[in-house]
């Protein structure tokens, strides 16, 4: 196995578009467990920790360009304000270690129907940003993901950055595992209150073959939410319309059976879920 | 030497030090800032020049006919030394604790996912990974036997040449019809899934060929004469020609009673003239050691209205899985210990170990004792709940103590503080309650930092449960351990060296043999060889007898050795002195003070003993009624589980864990909170988390990423209470520790989930959707309720 380790970014592009079977390495926490249990033997691994640009996350617009490399430690020391949803997905990410060196854009290349980070990018609207010797080009987060363990990029590709919205209202995150902590997601939901749109943003991990968002719950809610005045009031919303929310969520989801919880199991969760995130997310904005 | 009695002053510093250091205090541990630091040297870190990398080919199948095996192009891969089979053992293909069932390596037949089939040597390990891959091997696939109760069928297929039973042990206690006694009878039906010791250590050992055309093992284990048995019946060698040294344990739990890379390593070394290291990963670990035996249990108590029980009549079936391992033995004590430490009249029940195609079953911390009490404790939970009794109060009004009789008809003959133990736990203060509204702190919630809850949902319940279990091995069994020990100056100071061949596995088994010779040699210096077979067997480090019998053991030694020292004393003095003790480095008389520098006295001779030490003989019980003297000794614990519930998601937070046990005395006291803290963590994971889920034979989660253990989020602070009763039986009045916390945990724990959910949960480790109403789930997953009916 060739050990590519090129130093700018210029330069792993260059080795991507030459190499495209090559496996992007950073944290090493998907990768490494991989090779270490033979799951895979990719011909060259390309390590991208001397990039240094990618480790970093500037705010352009009121858009946060949070590079590939820049780890959960990163977003929770540094982001908990601009990406709150962000930074409450990085706290579930395994142990302290894991978050030390573990990535966004690590998830996002694994693009595990689990993947931590994936349900609030999906309630935001985040892009990835994907580049190439040939260019660069902005997919959103939405059409990222193709299938299991599966997404958008093509071979010479490599994800550069992610752009995801600072925040404009409340955001929420919740993942159940059966462990407290250091556990991956039975199912995990994510919700973002846009005030300045009326809208409500969603996301859902290992409910479907895909993280995916439930767009006719946003829509529900969100016109729910406007019809009544409660963007302006900021009244509670009726608890038939949260309950309502919550059911088409979780017919959104396309869950199975497997190891770590039943297809019912999962769908019961995401209600509660998307009930409680929801409350807490209309709590804060009740109080701003 | 002349004695100048009373002119030597007691250096009291040294008194102090080794009376600080001695039996009953916790002195630290010698590997403990090592292991902290990350510097232990553990068996996977062994490493020799010019060493080989062993790797072993497993069968992917759970039962299948095996038509041919072809090595070829295995062996001509470039770096690969040796590619064996069964062809290449040299003496008997077959191996096992209690009888030699298993195949080193597998001949006509497959009986389980993951069976060794070859084993390879090569000088890198990706080589020998990648040699065993091209190892062709034609399989018939078989269809798995996988149900233990289907597993007794006559129509089921015969695994092995005895049939399918392993082991039915008979408990016949009372002589009549006792049901028309009981104003209730109150019937359950309970499981318990498989449970592996998750040792952070994996399987590892170095086999290095000696001289002499024998070879010398290196190896992570419990027992070593019990490894060195069985590989020498496997090699054809004499027992001089296997030399085994233990090397660093990472945790055991019992998963080290069996062989596992043990004879592969050796016949690679032997084969091919060089070292061999062979270190399981993650993986293949789920695979290369036995587990807890799953069990499902059928219980009926008749009790009388004020919850005296008048009979129980019960059924355990055991899944062994596809070879014997320990299931005897396990078998004997989940029958045994059944119906719980309590005093019933009549018992009729039946335990049966069973073989099937699932993944073998052996030794796990608590050994058939755990998996009964989640059953009799439920009963206990259901008999309070039927009459309306308080829990505490009615396992108090049925409580086993000293004099009792237990089911095997044994006279309980040392102290049982059994209703004791549960009376401390209510009397401790409960925590605080769930917060009330407001910020909170999602580690202290269900979920953790996962942020599933605020607190909606949360719902408190608080569960009581009390264990035992034997110490020692029993039905029989000559059960002993050998210590040599030698007193002797060294570099000025008189030295203790002690040599067993116990294995430490963590537990601080050293630190106890240090401390006892301390005690009862008076000095502060001791040494604790190697342990290894150049002496004799110190037993297996499991059944919590180490401290006992091995302990025992080096009392013995060092009493003899003190003997012999006194001896010359006196002989010296030219008198006779009834109260000599060796204490601070002198030679003490009560009488007179101290009488002599102990370095004096040595000068330059070693004084040595060797001692084979064996605790009361145990009594084989009756193969159609259970009774006999079985055990030697029980110990008891009693645990107090309050925990949050979030009974729309099913999450748990135990909140706190409360025990009380009665350790006899507490040898080192650091060390007994330890193994009380450990095991009851262990008994938690088996109720809430740690399970093999096995389908079709197949383990369906063979890494830590979904067979989860507890975390620092979901083990609880403890309160603890340690009791000591001495037990005139046992060396210092000590009672084994490790097992009981593992033992009463989980019951407590999955009565404090039915305590806040409502639900009559009868399956562990519960599971989220076990807790929620909607009952849905997949068959293999879903709890079953129990039913009440009235006498």
């Amino acid at each position: 196995m060739d050990f590519l380790q090129p130093t700018s970014w210029l330069d792993a592009l260059a080795v991507k578009s030459e190499r495209p079977e090559a496996m992007p390495i950073a944290g090493g926490t998907d990768v490494m467990v991989e090779l270490n249990f033979d799951v895979r033997r990719p011909a060259a691994l390309l390590d991208l920790t001397r990039v240094p640009e990618l480790a970093e996350w500037a705010v352009y617009d009121g858009r946060v360009r949070l590079g590939a490399a820049v780890t959960y430690t990163q977003v929770i020391a540094e982001l908990t304000d601009r990406l709150p949803g962000l930074a409450i997905a990085s706290r579930t990410v395994g142990s302290p270690q894991i978050r030390n060196r573990g990535t966004v854009g690590g998830n996002l290349g694994a693009a595990s129907p689990a993947g931590d980070s994936h349900p609030i990018l999906l309630a935001v609207d985040a892009e990835v940003e994907a580049a190439s010797v040939t260019g660069t080009r902005r997919i959103p987060v939405a059409e990222f993901f193709t299938g299991v363990k599966r997404h958008a990029l093509r071979p010479d590709e490599l994800i550069a950055a992610v752009w995801v919205p600072a925040a404009t209202g409340p955001q929420q995150f919740c993942k159940i595992g059966t462990r407290n902590a250091m556990v991956i997601a039975v199912t995990a939901f994510a919700i973002a209150l846009h005030p300045e749109r009326r809208r409500v943003g969603t996301g859902f991990g290992s409910a479907a073959a895909t993280p995916r968002p439930a767009p006719e719950a946003e829509e529900f809610l969100s016109q729910a939410l406007a019809e009544e005045g409660l963007w302006e009031s900021r009244a509670a919303p009726r608890d038939s319309v949260v309950r309502r929310f919550g059911e088409l969520v979780a017919d959104a989801a396309s869950p199975i059976d497997d190891v770590r919880g039943t297809a019912g199991y999962r769908r019961h969760g995401l209600q509660v879920m998307a009930r409680r995130a929801f409350t807490w997310a209309w709590n804060d904005y009740r109080k701003a | 030497m002349t004695p100048t009695p009373l002119s030597v002053t007691v250096d009291e510093g040294t008194r102090v030090a080794i009376k600080h250091q001695g039996i009953g205090s916790s002195p630290v541990r010698p590997d403990g800032t090592l292991k902290v630091r990350g510097e232990f040297a553990y068996a996977s870190d062994l490493w020799m020049e010019d060493m080989l990398c062993g790797v072993t080919l497993r069968s992917p199948h759970p039962y299948a006919r095996i038509r041919s095996i072809d090595i070829g192009e295995a062996l001509a891969t470039p770096g690969v030394y040796a590619v064996l089979t069964h062809e290449d053992v040299p003496g008997q293909n077959r191996y096992g604790l209690e009888h030699a069932d298993q195949p080193v390596l597998a001949e006509d037949v497959v009986r389980y996912q993951g069976e060794p089939v070859a084993v390879v040597a090569a000088d890198h390990p990706e080589i020998a990974r990648r040699a065993a891959g091209k190892i062709t091997v034609d399989y018939e696939v078989l269809h798995p036997l996988t149900d233990a109760r289907a597993a007794l069928e006559p129509s089921a297929p015969r695994l092995h040449d005895g049939g399918n039973l392993v082991r039915h042990l008979k408990i016949r206690k009372g002589d009549h019809d006792p049901q028309p006694e009981a104003d209730a009878v109150v019937v359950g039906e309970y499981s318990v899934g498989m449970q592996d010791q998750a040792f952070l250590g994996p399987e590892s050992g170095l086999a290095v060929p000696s001289g002499d055309g024998g070879v010398e093992l290196h190896v992570a284990t419990q027992w070593l004469h019990a490894d060195q048995k069985q590989i020498c019946t496997a090699l054809g060698l004499p027992p001089e020609m296997v030399r085994l040294t233990l090397s660093g344990v990472g945790g055991a739990f019992g998963g080290r009673e069996d062989l596992s890379m043990h004879i592969h390593a050796c016949l690679l070394a032997r084969h091919t003239g060089n070292p061999v290291k062979m270190v399981y990963n993650r993986e293949e670990s789920f695979f290369g050691h036995v587990h807890r035996h799953p069990a499902t249990m059928r219980y009926e108590h008749g009790v009388k209205r004020d919850g005296t029980i008048v009979y129980v009549r019960a059924e355990l079936w055991l899944d062994g899985g596809a070879y014997a391992s320990t299931t005897n033995a396990v078998t004997g004590n989940a029958g045994t210990m059944g119906i719980g430490p309590y005093v019933v009249p009549n018992v009729h029940l039946d335990c049966y170990g069973v073989y099937t195609n699932n993944p073998p079953c052996g030794a796990m911390r608590g050994f058939g004792a755990v998996q009964a009490a989640f059953a009799y404790e439920s009963q206990l939970d259901k008999i309070a709940d039927e009459l309306g009794l308080d829990p505490v109060e009615v396992r108090c009004r049925n409580a086993m103590e000293q004099g009792s009789e237990a089911p095997t008809g044994q006279t309980v003959d040392s102290p049982a503080p059994v209703a004791e133990l549960l009376r401390r736990l209510q009397a401790m203060p409960l925590p605080p309650e769930p917060a009330t509204p407001g910020p909170v702190d999602l580690r202290d919630l269900p979920g953790g930092v996962s942020n599933t809850t605020h607190g909606e949902g949360v719902v408190r319940g608080i569960g009581y449960a009390v264990g035992y279990k034997n110490v020692g091995f029993s039905e029989g069994f000559d059960d002993y351990s050998t210590a040599r020990v030698r007193l002797e100056v060294v570099g000025g100071e008189p030295t203790a060296t002690v040599h067993t061949a116990a294995a430490e596995v963590g537990q601080g088994l050293i630190t106890v043999e240090q401390q006892i010779c301390r005690t009862e040699l008076g000095v502060e210096r001791v040494v604790v060889h190697p342990k290894d077979t150049r002496v004799g067997s110190g037993g297996s480090t499991s059944a919590s007898r180490q401290t006992y019998v091995t302990g025992g053991a080096v009392r013995a030694a060092c009493r003899k050795v003190r003997d012999r020292v006194l001896g010359v004393v006196q002989q010296r003095l030219g008198r006779t002195h009834a109260d000599l003790r060796l204490d601070g480095g002198k030679v003490v008389s009560d009488a007179y003070g101290v009488l002599a520098d102990l370095a004096d006295v040595l000068r330059g001779e070693a004084f040595e003993e060797t001692v084979e030490w064996r605790h009361r003989p145990t009594q084989p019980v009756d193969p159609e009624t259970g009774q006999g003297f079985a055990h030697v000794q029980y110990a008891y614990s009693a645990h107090r589980a309050v925990v949050d519930v979030d009974v729309d998601l099913g999450l748990i937070k135990v909140v706190e864990l409360a025990c009380v046990q009665d350790v006899g005395k507490a040898i080192n006291p650091q060390a007994v909170t330890g193994q009380i803290e450990g095991g009851t963590a262990q008994g938690l994971g088996l109720a809430v988390m740690e399970e093999i889920v096995v389908e079709n034979g197949k383990i369906m989660n063979p890494s830590f990423t979904d067979y989860l253990i507890p975390t620092i989020l979901d083990m609880p602070p403890m309160r603890i209470e340690v009791l000591e009763y001495p037990d005139p039986h046992a060396p210092y009045g000590l009672r084994g520790v490790g097992e009981p916390p593992t033992i009463s945990s989980g019951p407590a724990v999955l009565q404090a989930i039915r305590a806040a959910t409502g639900r009559w949960l009868t399956r562990v480790p519960v599971r989220p959707e076990h807790i929620i109403e909607t009952g849905f789930g997949t068959a293999s997953h879903r709890g079953q309720e129990g039913r009440v009916e009235h006498g």
